[in-house]
Protein backbone atom coordinates (compact mmCIF):
# COMPACT_ATOMS: atom_id res chain seq x y z
CA UNK A 1 0.00 0.00 0.00
CA UNK A 2 0.94 3.65 -0.12
CA UNK A 3 2.16 4.70 3.30
CA UNK A 4 1.72 8.26 4.48
CA UNK A 5 1.71 10.22 7.70
CA UNK A 6 -0.28 13.26 8.71
CA UNK A 7 1.49 16.58 8.70
CA UNK A 8 1.80 18.31 12.08
CA UNK A 9 -1.20 20.47 13.01
CA UNK A 10 0.80 23.73 12.85
CA UNK A 11 1.88 23.01 9.30
CA UNK A 12 -1.69 22.19 8.26
CA UNK A 13 -2.91 25.45 9.81
CA UNK A 14 -0.28 27.33 7.85
CA UNK A 15 -1.30 25.57 4.64
CA UNK A 16 -4.99 26.41 5.22
CA UNK A 17 -4.07 30.07 5.61
CA UNK A 18 -7.01 32.37 4.92
CA UNK A 19 -9.38 29.83 3.41
CA UNK A 20 -12.61 29.86 5.39
CA UNK A 21 -14.77 27.04 4.15
CA UNK A 22 -12.70 23.91 3.84
CA UNK A 23 -13.70 20.34 3.08
CA UNK A 24 -11.49 17.79 4.77
CA UNK A 25 -11.49 14.91 2.32
CA UNK A 26 -10.56 11.45 3.53
CA UNK A 27 -9.63 8.36 1.55
CA UNK A 28 -10.73 4.89 2.61
CA UNK A 29 -7.98 2.81 1.03
CA UNK A 30 -4.21 2.82 1.72
CA UNK A 31 -4.11 5.83 4.01
CA UNK A 32 -6.97 4.47 6.05
CA UNK A 33 -5.06 1.21 6.55
CA UNK A 34 -1.98 3.11 7.69
CA UNK A 35 -4.07 5.34 9.95
CA UNK A 36 -3.17 8.60 8.26
CA UNK A 37 -6.17 9.81 6.28
CA UNK A 38 -9.19 7.56 6.69
CA UNK A 39 -12.56 8.45 8.14
CA UNK A 40 -11.31 8.39 11.71
CA UNK A 41 -8.34 10.65 11.02
CA UNK A 42 -10.57 13.05 9.07
CA UNK A 43 -12.87 13.46 12.06
CA UNK A 44 -9.96 13.91 14.45
CA UNK A 45 -8.36 16.59 12.26
CA UNK A 46 -11.70 18.35 11.75
CA UNK A 47 -12.34 18.59 15.47
CA UNK A 48 -8.74 19.70 16.16
CA UNK A 49 -9.09 22.49 13.62
CA UNK A 50 -12.53 23.55 14.82
CA UNK A 51 -11.25 23.68 18.36
CA UNK A 52 -8.10 25.58 17.48
CA UNK A 53 -9.80 28.28 15.39
CA UNK A 54 -12.85 28.38 17.68
CA UNK A 55 -10.65 29.15 20.67
CA UNK A 56 -8.99 31.99 18.80
CA UNK A 57 -12.36 33.32 17.65
CA UNK A 58 -11.48 32.87 14.00
CA UNK A 59 -14.44 32.11 11.82
CA UNK A 60 -13.82 29.06 9.70
CA UNK A 61 -15.99 26.17 8.64
CA UNK A 62 -14.67 22.64 8.31
CA UNK A 63 -16.75 20.04 6.52
CA UNK A 64 -15.71 16.44 6.36
CA UNK A 65 -16.26 13.53 4.04
CA UNK A 66 -14.44 10.31 3.28
CA UNK A 67 -14.73 8.34 0.06
CA UNK A 68 -13.51 4.87 -0.76
CA UNK A 69 -10.68 6.01 -3.02
CA UNK A 70 -9.55 9.43 -4.18
CA UNK A 71 -7.69 7.96 -7.16
CA UNK A 72 -10.76 6.94 -9.14
CA UNK A 73 -13.19 9.27 -10.81
CA UNK A 74 -16.36 7.53 -9.73
CA UNK A 75 -15.45 7.96 -6.07
CA UNK A 76 -14.44 11.62 -6.13
CA UNK A 77 -17.66 12.80 -7.78
CA UNK A 78 -19.15 13.95 -4.43
CA UNK A 79 -16.15 16.21 -3.85
CA UNK A 80 -16.35 17.70 -7.33
CA UNK A 81 -20.06 18.41 -6.83
CA UNK A 82 -19.42 20.27 -3.58
CA UNK A 83 -16.56 22.29 -5.02
CA UNK A 84 -18.49 25.42 -5.94
CA UNK A 85 -19.50 25.90 -2.39
CA UNK A 86 -15.97 25.70 -0.93
CA UNK A 87 -12.82 27.81 -0.52
CA UNK A 88 -10.52 24.80 -0.52
CA UNK A 89 -10.30 21.03 -0.19
CA UNK A 90 -7.84 19.69 2.36
CA UNK A 91 -7.16 16.19 1.08
CA UNK A 92 -6.13 13.47 3.47
CA UNK A 93 -5.39 11.10 0.60
CA UNK A 94 -1.89 10.32 -0.63
CA UNK A 95 -0.37 12.66 -3.18
CA UNK A 96 -2.16 10.76 -5.93
CA UNK A 97 -5.52 11.87 -4.55
CA UNK A 98 -4.40 15.48 -4.18
CA UNK A 99 -3.18 15.57 -7.79
CA UNK A 100 -6.23 13.76 -9.10
CA UNK A 101 -8.57 16.28 -7.50
CA UNK A 102 -6.45 19.27 -8.48
CA UNK A 103 -6.43 18.11 -12.12
CA UNK A 104 -10.21 18.30 -12.09
CA UNK A 105 -10.83 21.47 -10.12
CA UNK A 106 -9.86 24.52 -12.14
CA UNK A 107 -10.36 27.21 -9.58
CA UNK A 108 -10.47 25.42 -6.24
CA UNK A 109 -7.26 24.94 -4.24
CA UNK A 110 -6.56 21.34 -3.17
CA UNK A 111 -4.25 21.22 -0.17
CA UNK A 112 -2.30 18.26 1.19
CA UNK A 113 -2.76 17.21 4.81
CA UNK A 114 -0.41 14.23 4.55
CA UNK A 115 3.20 13.57 3.70
CA UNK A 116 3.12 10.63 1.32
CA UNK A 117 6.19 8.54 1.98
CA UNK A 118 6.50 5.15 0.31
CA UNK A 119 5.10 1.89 -1.00
CA UNK A 120 5.33 -0.30 2.00
CA UNK A 121 4.03 -3.12 4.13
CA UNK A 122 2.80 -3.33 7.71
CA UNK A 123 5.53 -5.17 9.60
CA UNK A 124 3.58 -5.05 12.84
CA UNK A 125 0.95 -2.80 14.39
CA UNK A 126 2.22 0.75 13.92
CA UNK A 127 5.34 -0.18 11.91
CA UNK A 128 5.62 0.15 8.15
CA UNK A 129 8.61 -0.44 5.93
CA UNK A 130 9.44 0.52 2.37
CA UNK A 131 9.65 -2.36 -0.08
CA UNK A 132 9.24 -1.10 -3.64
CA UNK A 133 10.03 2.05 -5.64
CA UNK A 134 7.83 1.41 -8.65
CA UNK A 135 10.89 1.49 -10.91
CA UNK A 136 9.04 0.02 -13.86
CA UNK A 137 11.31 -2.98 -14.48
CA UNK A 138 11.22 -5.57 -11.76
CA UNK A 139 14.32 -7.65 -11.02
CA UNK A 140 13.15 -9.34 -7.82
CA UNK A 141 13.49 -12.82 -9.39
CA UNK A 142 17.26 -12.21 -9.44
CA UNK A 143 17.60 -10.88 -5.92
CA UNK A 144 15.68 -13.38 -3.88
CA UNK A 145 12.60 -11.17 -3.71
CA UNK A 146 14.46 -8.37 -1.89
CA UNK A 147 14.63 -5.06 -3.74
CA UNK A 148 18.11 -3.49 -3.88
CA UNK A 149 16.84 -0.42 -5.69
CA UNK A 150 14.56 0.39 -2.78
CA UNK A 151 16.19 -1.23 0.22
CA UNK A 152 19.88 -0.54 -0.47
CA UNK A 153 20.65 3.07 0.49
CA UNK A 154 22.77 3.43 -2.64
CA UNK A 155 20.43 1.43 -4.91
CA UNK A 156 23.46 -0.48 -6.10
CA UNK A 157 23.02 -3.59 -8.19
CA UNK A 158 26.27 -5.36 -7.31
CA UNK A 159 26.40 -5.17 -3.54
CA UNK A 160 27.10 -5.28 -0.72
CA UNK A 161 29.31 -2.20 -0.68
CA UNK A 162 32.25 -1.90 1.69
CA UNK A 163 30.07 -0.15 4.26
CA UNK A 164 27.99 -3.19 5.17
CA UNK A 165 28.67 -4.24 8.74
CA UNK A 166 27.12 -7.03 10.78
CA UNK A 167 24.16 -7.15 8.42
CA UNK A 168 23.52 -3.43 8.84
CA UNK A 169 23.79 -0.61 6.33
CA UNK A 170 26.49 2.04 6.64
CA UNK A 171 23.86 4.76 7.04
CA UNK A 172 22.51 3.43 10.33
CA UNK A 173 22.61 0.47 12.66
CA UNK A 174 18.79 0.53 12.44
CA UNK A 175 18.79 -0.16 8.70
CA UNK A 176 19.34 -3.67 7.37
CA UNK A 177 21.85 -3.99 4.56
CA UNK A 178 19.70 -5.11 1.64
CA UNK A 179 22.62 -6.87 -0.03
CA UNK A 180 23.42 -8.80 3.11
CA UNK A 181 19.79 -9.96 3.12
CA UNK A 182 19.96 -10.76 -0.60
CA UNK A 183 23.14 -12.77 -0.09
CA UNK A 184 21.66 -14.80 2.76
CA UNK A 185 18.46 -15.41 0.86
CA UNK A 186 20.20 -16.45 -2.38
CA UNK A 187 22.38 -18.78 -0.37
CA UNK A 188 19.29 -20.38 1.20
CA UNK A 189 17.67 -20.64 -2.23
CA UNK A 190 20.81 -22.14 -3.75
CA UNK A 191 20.95 -19.28 -6.25
CA UNK A 192 24.28 -17.68 -5.41
CA UNK A 193 25.12 -17.60 -9.11
CA UNK A 194 22.82 -14.57 -9.29
CA UNK A 195 25.19 -12.57 -7.11
CA UNK A 196 28.28 -13.83 -8.92
CA UNK A 197 27.15 -12.41 -12.24
CA UNK A 198 27.70 -8.70 -12.87
CA UNK A 199 24.43 -6.84 -12.99
CA UNK A 200 24.93 -4.44 -15.90
CA UNK A 201 24.27 -0.71 -15.86
CA UNK A 202 20.56 -0.22 -15.57
CA UNK A 203 18.12 1.61 -17.80
CA UNK A 204 16.43 3.92 -15.30
CA UNK A 205 14.12 5.40 -17.90
CA UNK A 206 11.40 2.95 -16.91
CA UNK A 207 11.18 4.81 -13.60
CA UNK A 208 10.58 8.43 -12.71
CA UNK A 209 13.94 9.31 -14.30
CA UNK A 210 12.30 8.87 -17.70
CA UNK A 211 9.67 11.49 -16.89
CA UNK A 212 6.13 11.09 -15.55
CA UNK A 213 4.67 7.76 -16.53
CA UNK A 214 1.37 6.77 -18.07
CA UNK A 215 0.01 3.33 -18.73
CA UNK A 216 -2.56 2.59 -21.40
CA UNK A 217 -4.16 -0.82 -21.68
CA UNK A 218 -5.99 -0.84 -25.01
CA UNK A 219 -7.69 -4.13 -24.12
CA UNK A 220 -9.40 -2.46 -21.20
CA UNK A 221 -10.41 0.80 -22.80
CA UNK A 222 -14.04 1.49 -23.49
CA UNK B 1 50.48 -0.95 -21.45
CA UNK B 2 46.86 -0.01 -21.00
CA UNK B 3 47.31 3.60 -19.97
CA UNK B 4 51.06 4.03 -19.61
CA UNK B 5 50.84 5.62 -16.18
CA UNK B 6 53.80 5.52 -13.83
CA UNK B 7 51.79 3.31 -11.47
CA UNK B 8 51.11 0.86 -14.27
CA UNK B 9 54.79 0.85 -15.27
CA UNK B 10 55.94 0.20 -11.71
CA UNK B 11 53.44 -2.61 -11.20
CA UNK B 12 54.00 -4.25 -14.56
CA UNK B 13 57.78 -4.15 -14.07
CA UNK B 14 57.29 -6.30 -10.98
CA UNK B 15 58.42 -3.61 -8.53
CA UNK B 16 56.58 -3.38 -5.19
CA UNK B 17 54.39 -0.29 -5.61
CA UNK B 18 53.73 2.46 -3.10
CA UNK B 19 50.75 4.81 -3.28
CA UNK B 20 49.48 7.29 -0.74
CA UNK B 21 46.48 9.50 -0.29
CA UNK B 22 46.06 13.24 -0.50
CA UNK B 23 42.96 14.95 0.83
CA UNK B 24 42.06 18.15 -1.06
CA UNK B 25 41.18 21.25 0.99
CA UNK B 26 37.74 22.58 1.84
CA UNK B 27 38.67 25.67 -0.15
CA UNK B 28 39.85 26.85 -3.55
CA UNK B 29 43.47 27.09 -2.40
CA UNK B 30 45.83 25.31 -4.84
CA UNK B 31 48.74 25.83 -2.46
CA UNK B 32 47.49 23.10 -0.12
CA UNK B 33 47.64 20.57 -2.95
CA UNK B 34 51.10 21.73 -4.01
CA UNK B 35 52.45 21.52 -0.46
CA UNK B 36 50.99 18.10 0.27
CA UNK B 37 52.11 16.85 -3.15
CA UNK B 38 55.64 18.04 -2.51
CA UNK B 39 55.75 16.20 0.81
CA UNK B 40 54.96 12.93 -1.00
CA UNK B 41 57.10 13.59 -4.08
CA UNK B 42 59.77 10.94 -4.53
CA UNK B 43 58.31 8.70 -1.84
CA UNK B 44 55.38 7.23 -3.73
CA UNK B 45 54.63 6.07 -7.27
CA UNK B 46 51.25 7.78 -7.39
CA UNK B 47 48.91 9.64 -5.08
CA UNK B 48 45.19 9.03 -4.72
CA UNK B 49 43.26 12.26 -4.56
CA UNK B 50 40.03 11.69 -2.73
CA UNK B 51 36.65 12.63 -4.18
CA UNK B 52 34.62 14.41 -1.51
CA UNK B 53 35.56 11.73 0.97
CA UNK B 54 32.95 10.95 3.63
CA UNK B 55 30.56 13.08 1.54
CA UNK B 56 32.13 16.32 2.72
CA UNK B 57 32.57 18.95 0.03
CA UNK B 58 36.20 19.56 -0.94
CA UNK B 59 38.11 20.65 -4.00
CA UNK B 60 37.37 18.32 -6.92
CA UNK B 61 39.67 15.32 -7.28
CA UNK B 62 40.16 16.03 -10.98
CA UNK B 63 41.10 19.66 -10.37
CA UNK B 64 43.55 18.75 -7.62
CA UNK B 65 44.95 16.01 -9.86
CA UNK B 66 45.40 18.49 -12.70
CA UNK B 67 47.34 20.77 -10.34
CA UNK B 68 49.88 18.10 -9.40
CA UNK B 69 50.22 17.09 -13.06
CA UNK B 70 50.75 20.67 -14.20
CA UNK B 71 53.28 21.37 -11.48
CA UNK B 72 55.04 18.09 -12.27
CA UNK B 73 54.92 17.07 -8.62
CA UNK B 74 53.58 13.54 -8.49
CA UNK B 75 51.31 11.27 -10.51
CA UNK B 76 47.70 11.43 -9.38
CA UNK B 77 45.16 8.64 -9.07
CA UNK B 78 41.88 10.48 -9.38
CA UNK B 79 39.08 8.99 -7.34
CA UNK B 80 35.59 8.90 -8.76
CA UNK B 81 32.57 8.11 -6.62
CA UNK B 82 29.24 7.27 -8.19
CA UNK B 83 27.37 9.02 -5.37
CA UNK B 84 27.34 12.47 -6.92
CA UNK B 85 27.32 12.05 -10.69
CA UNK B 86 25.23 10.21 -13.22
CA UNK B 87 26.73 8.49 -16.26
CA UNK B 88 26.61 11.69 -18.32
CA UNK B 89 28.61 13.68 -15.80
CA UNK B 90 31.03 10.82 -15.11
CA UNK B 91 31.91 10.23 -18.75
CA UNK B 92 32.29 13.93 -19.37
CA UNK B 93 34.56 14.25 -16.32
CA UNK B 94 36.59 11.24 -17.47
CA UNK B 95 37.23 12.83 -20.87
CA UNK B 96 38.23 16.04 -19.15
CA UNK B 97 40.48 14.29 -16.64
CA UNK B 98 42.29 12.39 -19.39
CA UNK B 99 42.70 15.60 -21.38
CA UNK B 100 44.30 17.19 -18.32
CA UNK B 101 46.88 14.42 -18.18
CA UNK B 102 45.37 12.20 -15.48
CA UNK B 103 46.16 8.53 -16.14
CA UNK B 104 44.76 6.58 -13.19
CA UNK B 105 41.22 6.40 -11.83
CA UNK B 106 39.98 4.59 -8.74
CA UNK B 107 36.29 3.69 -9.02
CA UNK B 108 34.20 3.84 -5.86
CA UNK B 109 30.57 3.98 -4.81
CA UNK B 110 31.50 6.52 -2.13
CA UNK B 111 30.23 7.00 1.38
CA UNK B 112 26.51 7.68 1.56
CA UNK B 113 25.82 11.41 1.80
CA UNK B 114 23.68 11.03 4.92
CA UNK B 115 26.87 11.05 7.01
CA UNK B 116 28.45 14.01 5.23
CA UNK B 117 27.96 17.76 5.49
CA UNK B 118 25.07 17.93 3.01
CA UNK B 119 22.72 15.20 4.24
CA UNK B 120 19.77 16.82 2.49
CA UNK B 121 21.31 16.30 -0.97
CA UNK B 122 19.62 14.23 -3.68
CA UNK B 123 20.97 10.72 -4.06
CA UNK B 124 22.43 9.85 -7.48
CA UNK B 125 23.91 6.33 -7.68
CA UNK B 126 23.11 5.90 -11.35
CA UNK B 127 25.93 3.30 -11.35
CA UNK B 128 27.74 1.27 -8.74
CA UNK B 129 31.50 0.91 -8.49
CA UNK B 130 31.62 -2.32 -10.51
CA UNK B 131 29.54 -0.81 -13.28
CA UNK B 132 31.81 2.25 -13.25
CA UNK B 133 34.86 0.04 -13.78
CA UNK B 134 33.10 -1.65 -16.70
CA UNK B 135 32.10 1.69 -18.21
CA UNK B 136 35.65 3.09 -18.05
CA UNK B 137 37.07 -0.08 -19.55
CA UNK B 138 34.60 0.12 -22.43
CA UNK B 139 35.52 3.80 -22.97
CA UNK B 140 39.22 2.90 -23.07
CA UNK B 141 39.29 -0.46 -24.83
CA UNK B 142 36.12 -0.60 -26.92
CA UNK B 143 36.23 3.15 -27.57
CA UNK B 144 32.54 3.58 -26.82
CA UNK B 145 30.42 5.64 -24.51
CA UNK B 146 28.01 3.81 -22.26
CA UNK B 147 25.22 4.41 -24.79
CA UNK B 148 27.23 2.55 -27.43
CA UNK B 149 28.23 5.60 -29.43
CA UNK B 150 31.81 5.65 -30.61
CA UNK B 151 34.37 7.90 -28.91
CA UNK B 152 36.39 9.82 -31.44
CA UNK B 153 40.18 10.09 -31.21
CA UNK B 154 41.44 10.63 -28.47
CA UNK B 155 39.95 8.01 -26.11
CA UNK B 156 40.65 8.29 -22.38
CA UNK B 157 43.62 6.07 -21.49
CA UNK B 158 43.13 5.32 -17.83
CA UNK B 159 44.65 2.69 -15.56
CA UNK B 160 41.50 1.55 -13.78
CA UNK B 161 41.38 0.79 -10.09
CA UNK B 162 38.82 -0.43 -7.60
CA UNK B 163 38.64 -0.85 -3.84
CA UNK B 164 38.34 -4.05 -1.85
CA UNK B 165 37.25 -4.55 1.75
CA UNK B 166 38.20 -8.21 2.18
CA UNK B 167 37.27 -8.48 5.85
CA UNK B 168 33.85 -6.81 5.91
CA UNK B 169 30.98 -9.14 6.33
CA UNK B 170 29.38 -11.07 4.86
CA UNK B 171 33.01 -12.13 4.42
CA UNK B 172 32.19 -15.01 2.08
CA UNK B 173 30.99 -12.58 -0.52
CA UNK B 174 34.05 -10.32 -0.52
CA UNK B 175 36.16 -12.50 -2.79
CA UNK B 176 33.16 -12.88 -5.10
CA UNK B 177 32.90 -9.11 -5.27
CA UNK B 178 36.62 -8.79 -5.95
CA UNK B 179 36.21 -11.28 -8.79
CA UNK B 180 33.39 -9.16 -10.20
CA UNK B 181 35.56 -6.03 -10.07
CA UNK B 182 38.39 -7.82 -11.84
CA UNK B 183 36.00 -9.27 -14.43
CA UNK B 184 34.60 -5.78 -15.00
CA UNK B 185 38.14 -4.61 -15.81
CA UNK B 186 39.90 -3.44 -12.64
CA UNK B 187 43.62 -3.23 -13.46
CA UNK B 188 44.56 -2.60 -9.85
CA UNK B 189 42.95 -2.91 -6.44
CA UNK B 190 43.55 -0.89 -3.29
CA UNK B 191 42.27 -2.53 -0.14
CA UNK B 192 40.75 -1.20 3.05
CA UNK B 193 43.31 -0.68 5.83
CA UNK B 194 44.75 -3.98 7.04
CA UNK B 195 45.78 -4.68 10.64
CA UNK B 196 44.89 -8.33 10.93
CA UNK B 197 47.48 -9.76 8.54
CA UNK B 198 46.50 -13.36 9.19
CA UNK B 199 42.85 -12.93 8.18
CA UNK B 200 43.90 -10.76 5.27
CA UNK B 201 46.31 -13.43 4.05
CA UNK B 202 43.48 -15.98 4.16
CA UNK B 203 41.34 -13.75 1.95
CA UNK B 204 44.30 -13.18 -0.37
CA UNK B 205 44.81 -16.91 -0.66
CA UNK B 206 41.21 -17.33 -1.74
CA UNK B 207 41.64 -14.53 -4.27
CA UNK B 208 44.87 -16.01 -5.63
CA UNK B 209 43.34 -19.48 -5.80
CA UNK B 210 40.71 -17.99 -8.08
CA UNK B 211 43.45 -16.56 -10.28
CA UNK B 212 42.60 -12.97 -9.37
CA UNK B 213 46.15 -12.09 -8.27
CA UNK B 214 47.36 -12.69 -11.81
CA UNK B 215 44.56 -10.70 -13.40
CA UNK B 216 44.95 -7.60 -11.26
CA UNK B 217 47.54 -5.90 -9.05
CA UNK B 218 46.51 -5.82 -5.39
CA UNK B 219 47.86 -3.06 -3.15
CA UNK B 220 47.26 -3.64 0.56
CA UNK B 221 45.88 -0.70 2.52
CA UNK B 222 47.83 0.82 5.41
CA UNK B 223 46.23 3.34 7.75
CA UNK B 224 48.83 4.56 10.28
CA UNK B 225 47.31 4.73 13.76
CA UNK B 226 47.72 8.00 15.66
CA UNK B 227 46.45 6.87 19.03
CA UNK B 228 44.80 4.07 20.98
CA UNK B 229 41.55 6.03 20.71
CA UNK B 230 41.73 6.04 16.93
CA UNK B 231 42.50 2.32 16.90
CA UNK B 232 39.51 1.55 19.12
CA UNK B 233 37.28 3.73 16.99
CA UNK B 234 38.41 2.02 13.78
CA UNK B 235 37.96 -1.38 15.33
CA UNK B 236 34.41 -0.56 16.43
CA UNK B 237 33.12 1.67 13.67
CA UNK B 238 34.87 0.99 10.39
CA UNK B 239 33.42 -1.99 8.52
CA UNK B 240 35.99 -4.65 7.69
CA UNK B 241 38.68 -3.18 9.93
CA UNK B 242 39.85 -5.38 12.73
CA UNK B 243 42.62 -3.91 14.91
CA UNK B 244 44.04 -6.70 17.09
CA UNK B 245 43.92 -6.04 20.84
CA UNK B 246 47.67 -6.29 21.22
CA UNK B 247 48.11 -3.40 18.76
CA UNK B 248 45.72 -1.24 20.77
CA UNK B 249 47.67 -2.19 23.89
CA UNK B 250 50.97 -1.17 22.29
CA UNK B 251 49.52 2.26 21.50
CA UNK B 252 48.14 2.61 25.03
CA UNK B 253 51.41 1.56 26.61
CA UNK B 254 53.33 4.02 24.46
CA UNK B 255 51.54 6.83 26.26
CA UNK B 256 49.97 9.89 24.70
CA UNK B 257 53.11 11.52 23.41
CA UNK B 258 54.68 8.42 21.91
CA UNK B 259 51.51 6.82 20.51
CA UNK B 260 51.96 8.39 17.06
CA UNK B 261 55.51 7.08 16.75
CA UNK B 262 54.34 3.65 17.87
CA UNK B 263 51.55 3.79 15.28
CA UNK B 264 54.08 4.52 12.56
CA UNK B 265 56.24 1.68 13.78
CA UNK B 266 53.24 -0.62 13.53
CA UNK B 267 52.61 0.67 10.00
CA UNK B 268 56.18 -0.18 9.00
CA UNK B 269 55.86 -3.67 10.49
CA UNK B 270 52.56 -4.19 8.68
CA UNK B 271 54.12 -3.20 5.36
CA UNK B 272 56.94 -5.66 5.92
CA UNK B 273 54.51 -8.46 6.81
CA UNK B 274 52.16 -7.67 3.94
CA UNK B 275 55.04 -7.76 1.46
CA UNK B 276 55.38 -11.43 2.29
CA UNK B 277 51.71 -12.21 1.64
CA UNK B 278 51.16 -13.98 -1.66
CA UNK B 279 49.61 -11.74 -4.29
CA UNK B 280 50.32 -8.40 -2.58
CA UNK B 281 51.97 -6.19 -5.21
CA UNK B 282 52.25 -2.98 -3.29
CA UNK B 283 50.90 -0.87 -0.46
CA UNK B 284 48.50 2.03 -0.36
CA UNK B 285 49.16 4.31 2.60
CA UNK B 286 46.13 6.27 3.74
CA UNK B 287 47.31 9.01 6.09
CA UNK B 288 44.87 11.80 5.43
CA UNK B 289 45.88 15.01 7.24
CA UNK B 290 49.03 13.14 8.28
CA UNK B 291 50.66 13.21 4.85
CA UNK B 292 53.94 14.49 6.34
CA UNK B 293 54.39 11.15 8.08
CA UNK B 294 54.26 9.09 4.89
CA UNK B 295 57.90 9.65 3.78
CA UNK B 296 59.25 8.37 7.10
CA UNK B 297 57.09 5.25 6.96
CA UNK B 298 58.11 4.51 3.36
CA UNK B 299 61.76 5.00 4.21
CA UNK B 300 61.71 2.83 7.34
CA UNK B 301 59.84 0.11 5.45
CA UNK B 302 62.80 -0.05 3.06
CA UNK B 303 60.84 1.03 0.02
CA UNK B 304 63.26 3.71 -1.16
CA UNK B 305 64.31 4.79 -3.68
CA UNK B 306 61.15 4.63 -5.74
CA UNK B 307 61.85 3.33 -9.24
CA UNK B 308 61.97 5.87 -12.03
CA UNK B 309 60.69 4.22 -15.19
S1 LIG C 1 25.59 -1.19 3.39
FE1 LIG C 1 24.27 -2.51 2.15
S2 LIG C 1 22.31 -1.43 2.02
FE2 LIG C 1 23.82 0.03 2.77
S3 LIG C 1 24.55 1.07 0.93
FE3 LIG C 1 25.97 -0.65 1.27
S4 LIG C 1 25.12 -2.36 0.09
FE4 LIG C 1 23.52 -0.81 0.24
Amino acid sequence: MIVASRKPLDEIIEIIGDYEKVLIAGCGTCVEVCHAGGEKEVEILASQLRMKFGKEGINKEFLSDTVERQCELEFIEPFLEKAEDLDAILSMACGVGVNFLADRLDSLPVLPALDTTFYGATEEQGVWTEKCSGCGKCILHLTGGICPITRCSKSILNGPCGGSDGGKCEISADVDCAWHLIYERLKALNQLENIQAINPIRDWSTGLDGGPRKMVREDLRL
Amino acid sequence: MKAGSNLEKVLSSGEFAVTAELGPPKSADPQVIIEKGNILKGYVDAVNITDNQTAIVRMASIAAGAIVVKEGIVEPVMQMVTRDRNRIAIQSDILGAAALGIKNCLCLAGDHHSSGNHPSAKNVYDLDSIQLVAMLKAMRDDKVFQCGEEIEEVQPQLFIGAAWTPLADPKEIRVIRLAKKVAAGADFIQTQGVYDVKSFAESMKKACDMGLCEDTYILAGIIPLKSAGMATYMQKSVPGVNVPDEMIKRLKDAGRKRAGAEGRKIAVELIQQLREVEGVRGVHIMAIEWEERVPGIVEKAGLLPRPSL
